[in-house]
């Protein structure tokens, strides 16, 4: 595989806390596609949390010295990594302002020096490093969904699009209602659990009607809200972060028919060809 | 600000301190604050299209399409048939009793047809025209808008609102292609009572479905008048 | 007539108890989704057409900054010039004294009726009922407004007011109010059967209300945009005029008009332009009133204008687009937010005009996605703002008490003091597989899945199951894996 523009790179990894805990197979496809790219990944020990659900409840006290802490754990880094488009949303957002609220004028300057630097995973592949076929190898029907802050803070554009028409045997299926947010909102999934579930319901729907077998995205936090409800409903359909599918590769997809999705994956590929 | 001890400050007055204190200090304020205001406008970001791009003949074929679009019934004719095109479309929308401001040139009008000006009849009086025919001030392609100002073959505000009939003649000269065009030419009277009209009246408040012809003229003729 | 409860901050119900009400109305749902569906391709069609949009809305902005930036300047200078050409300006420091000044105006005017173009400002005021208890009666003549008047219902949108209610219903309304049985149900014989209804009205009273879109400091013009010519009667046709307005509705000059009046129509409806603006300054001789006031309105305006940091509410010129836009309006409608500003935009301004003491929840009735922002033709970047009061809420509730007795606020004290310690970190996922463990049960798959979860977070699983925590999170898998050698745990899937 090629490095990509610029060269060999040491890419630190900024998990995030919620990938780190529950979603540790995002993280391990992380690793495996920057390295099959021939990149060296490293994992800052001392990273927590970008702070972004302190924040966007209104708690900006307790998201404060989480800042330094990000700083001072990737401020030697040539790129980071972070495999969660509104954890990256929430540091190019609202770092610059936390740093100059601290009245730290070094932690301002490094933190503005830091960010240039810091990639949401896709873009990582498409801008920083002009990439968009990975080797990745994915023989599913396959939806997208572009979470808000992925669309709108990011700007990611068609770029996870271009990544996956460049997977192997994949078949992609549009998302109705591609800009419409499924619901999720961190703490208001929660304070406005109604409201949530109704928003939820309707990107299910439209899920559905792609029928995938396998809705993806940037952002577990969307994902995981919207396979909550998929399970509830027993629909069959999953949800995977990006990061698993252009991992893939063709010796995965044998090893996984050897196991008890077979039936499965034999339904899927059949009702994916009727739905195409 | 306040005035004697026992009188309390003017609602004017608290509402100006408020945004005085709200605003804060004025940092960085050179001279008066008239002053200051005055050079941060000139300052203000414009860099959306001030000007025309198009052609005459593309701006008037832009103007009558987007007329259209509203449900206005648009002709192109040449000065010396306007009053001919004028007598057709009255006829076409079946002889309306006609109001016609002060200041219009009586040349434009058929013969044919009787047209009462309007001597500042009352509301009701007005209610008993089914049609009223005037020119325009300008016109502005873009967005398919006439507007109207009380200038002698213009009129009142009233006169133009309670006919259902509406048919306005507009110069090809006086069309301009971008309203930042329009707002330049009308800022020499900006002080007169002014009406912009796209379309005929409408609502779209049930359901979101757009229906012509509400309380303002229902109908809308437009005639654009070019040389020769 | 309209005597009905308003939407009033002070006694609404949160958000989240308001949307359950609306959340069960089928029909509701459905009529506001249609209607928003329907506004927003119109608004992206007419949108689309123009190259320069972007540069308009930067335009906006800065001029909406700069005019807020000068407020007094701008204001007095209104004053004056509207002053001049013959209007009267009044200044009204709250609800309450605009409310006593318009009931005096139209009370001296000796008649008692007055005829009114849809304003939201009036509405935030709750000036009907005031002039009901004086015993004017005062006839809504915007469709949307007089459906609701005479159906005794309340907004729902800034611009659509009567956006939830759907042909059949408008019918039901009308056939009784207007004593029309055989009345029809297409939206044209509805709009026929308010012509014919306000028809006597527009020639009959003697005094008018309005709002104003745009106050033209430069010449003390008023800027009114409308669709029917409702507007154009109840400003034209009246011999007195009572314009009420906030005072941020001021711009600096005539020619500003190029960039507010492109991008109002196209937000607000879809259309290139909306079918008529009148503009009129003071009172001209032989055309509309004789007689016109303009008041002033603050209501918090001020106070909203001291947060540098929620300025920008006040860029606001009431289009409308952000509640198309809204995900979680699409599903509620306007109603759930228990004040005439619904929407993203009623998110923000409703608590701040309530100074914080009403409305706590609004600003957390927004998942954040940030489609408001997109479509704001003068980018109010709502997002922040609703961040930004979210920490006012929480300052105001968790001021002066232990957070012990707030459970959110203990919880995010908790979750900070995890944060802020790696060591902490890798303790509290440890704890919470353990705490998980429970809860957790095996589905058809041999997966763990959590289908109950306690408390506040119950509001998860009445939907949603939850996987299981993994037995390894990513940095002991990592640590491993640097240990064995890059080899021995490679990044399959497990």
């Amino acid at each position: 595989m090629e490095l990509g523009e610029g060269g060999h790179l040491r890419v630190a990894l900024f998990i995030t806390c919620y990938n780190d805990t529950l979603f540790p197979e995002t993280g391990k496809a992380v690793v495996r596609v920057l390295e099959r790219l021939g990149h060296t990944v490293e994992f800052p020990a001392g990273q927590t949390c970008c702070g972004q659900m302190h924040y966007n409840t209104g708690y900006q006290a307790l998201a404060a010295p989480l800042l330094p802490r990000f700083v001072e754990q990737f401020r030697e880094s040539e790129a980071v990594v972070v495999p969660s488009s509104s954890c990256v949303a929430m540091m190019r957002d609202h770092y610059p302002g936390m740093a100059r609220a601290s009245g730290d004028a070094k932690l301002l300057a490094e933190a503005e020096a830091l960010l240039p630097r810091v990639w949401e995973f896709s873009e990582f592949l498409t801008r920083r490093l002009g990439l968009a076929d990975v080797g990745a190898y994915y023989p599913h029907r396959v939806t997208y969904h572009a979470s808000c802050h992925g669309l709108r803070m990011l700007g990611l554009g068609d770029g996870p699009m271009r990544l996956l028409r460049a997977v192997r045997g994949i078949e992609l299926v549009e998302l109705a209602g591609l800009e419409q947010c499924c619901g999720f909102g961190g703490t208001f999934a929660v304070k406005n659990a109604e409201v949530s579930s109704a928003m939820l319901a309707e990107k299910v729907t439209a899920v559905l009607n792609t029928k995938a077998e396998v809705c993806t995205a940037c952002d577990n936090s969307c994902l995981m809200h919207v396979e909550g409800a998929l399970h509830r409903q027993r629909t069959g359909v999953r949800t995977l972060h990006l990061a698993e599918i252009l991992a893939s590769e063709e010796a995965d997809a044998l090893d996984r028919r050897q196991g008890s999705n077979v039936l499965v994956d034999v339904l899927g590929n059949v009702l994916g060809k009727e739905g195409a | 600000m306040a005035g004697k001890a026992d009188e309390a400050p003017s609602a004017r007055a608290v509402i100006l301190a408020r945004i005085r204190g709200a605003m804060g200090p004025a940092i960085g304020r050179a001279g008066s604050p008239q002053q200051s205001a005055a050079a941060g406008w000139h300052a203000l970001p414009r860099d959306y299209r001030r000007t025309a791009a198009l052609g005459p003949d593309e701006r008037l074929l832009l103007l009558e399409d987007r007329l259209r679009d509203y449900g206005a019934h648009v002709e192109r004719v040449t000065a010396a048939t306007v009053p001919k095109a004028i007598g057709r479309r009255l006829l076409e929308r079946g002889e309306p009793t006609m109001l016609v401001p002060a200041g219009l040139p009586e040349g434009l009008l058929p013969r044919t047809t009787t047209f009462t000006e309007d001597a500042g009849f009352s509301a009701t009086e007005l209610d008993r025209f089914s049609g009223v025919l005037t020119l325009a001030a300008a016109a502005i392609a873009t967005t398919g808008t006439l507007v109207l100002q009380n200038l002698p073959g213009q009129g009142r505000r009233a006169a133009t609102l309670i006919p259902d009939y509406h048919l306005c003649i507009v110069a090809a000269d006086d069309v301009m292609e971008t309203v930042p065009e329009a707002m330049d030419r009308l800022r020499a009277t900006a002080a007169l009572p002014t009406t912009f009209i796209s379309g005929p009246s409408a609502t779209a408040d049930i359901e979101m479905t757009r229906i012509q012809g509400v309380h303002g003229p229902r109908v809308l003729d437009v005639l654009v008048v070019v040389a020769g | 007539m309209s005597l009905g409860s308003a939407l009033d901050p002070k006694t609404a119900p949160t958000f989240p108890m308001a949307a359950r009400t609306s959340l069960g109305d089928m029909l509701l749902r459905k009529n506001v989704r249609h209607a928003t569906e329907v506004i927003q391709a119109k608004r992206g069609r007419v949108v689309a057409e123009m190259p320069d949009w972007e540069a308009l809305r930067e335009a906006g902005r800065a001029l909406r900054a700069h005019t807020l930036a000068h407020l007094d300047v701008y204001l007095e200078q209104f004053e004056r010039n509207c002053t001049a050409a013959g209007g009267v300006v009044h200044w009204a420091r709250d609800a309450e004294e605009a409310r006593r000044i318009v009931v005096d105006l139209v009370k001296a005017t000796g008649t008692r009726e007055a005829i009114k173009i849809k304003s939201m400002t009036t509405e935030e005021i709750q000036l009907n009922p005031a002039l009901e208890a004086a015993g004017v009666h005062a006839y809504e003549t915007d469709l949307a407004e007089l459906i609701l008047q005479l159906g005794e219902e309340q907004p729902s949108h800034i611009v659509v007011p009567a956006l939830h209610k759907n042909r059949q219903q408008v019918r039901e309304i009308f056939r009784r109010e207007m004593q029309l049985p055989e009345l029809g149900e297409t939206p044209q014989d509805l709009a026929d059967a308010a012509r014919r209804f306000l028809r006597d009205k527009f020639l009959r009273v003697r005094t008018g209300v309005s709002g104003a879109n745009f106050l033209i400091a430069e010449t003390g013009g008023v800027v009114v945009v409308e669709s029917e010519g409702n507007g154009r009667m109840c400003l034209t046709l009246p011999e007195t005029l009572i314009t009420v307005a906030g005072i941020d509705k001021v711009v600096p000059r005539y020619r500003d008009l190029e960039v507010l009046l492109q991008l109002l129509p196209r937000s607000a409806t879809g259309e290139r332009m909306n079918p008529y603006n009148s503009i009129w300054t003071g009172v001209h001789a032989g055309d509309g009133p004789q007689s016109f006031h303009v008041v002033l309105l603050d209501n918090a305006r001020t106070e909203v204008l001291a947060d540098e940091a929620a300025r920008e509410t006040l860029h606001c010129i009431r289009c409308g687009a952000c509640q198309n836009a809204c995900p979680v309006y699409r599903q509620t409608g306007g109603h759930a937010y228990g004040s005439v500003y619904a929407g993203p935009i009623g998110a923000i301004l409703t608590p701040q005009l309530e100074r914080m003491d009403h409305a706590q929840s609004l600003p957390y009735a927004s998942s954040l996605c940030g489609a408001c922002y997109e479509v704001c033709p003068v980018k109010i970047n709502i997002p922040e703002v609703l961040i930004h009061l979210r920490n006012k809420v929480v300052r105001r509730e968790t001021a002066g008490m232990g957070v012990l007795t707030h459970p959110e606020a203990w919880a995010m004290e908790l979750a900070g003091a995890i944060f802020r310690s790696e060591r902490r970190f890798r303790a509290a996922q440890r704890l919470g597989r353990m705490a998980g463990r429970p809860l957790e049960s095996k589905d058809g798959n041999g997966e763990r899945w959590v289908g109950w979860l306690p408390g506040m977070l119950g509001g998860w699983t009445r939907v949603r199951d939850l996987k299981a925590m993994p037995k390894e999170s990513f940095r002991e898998w990592f640590a491993r894996r640097d240990t064995n050698g890059k080899a021995a745990g490679d990044g399959r899937q497990g």
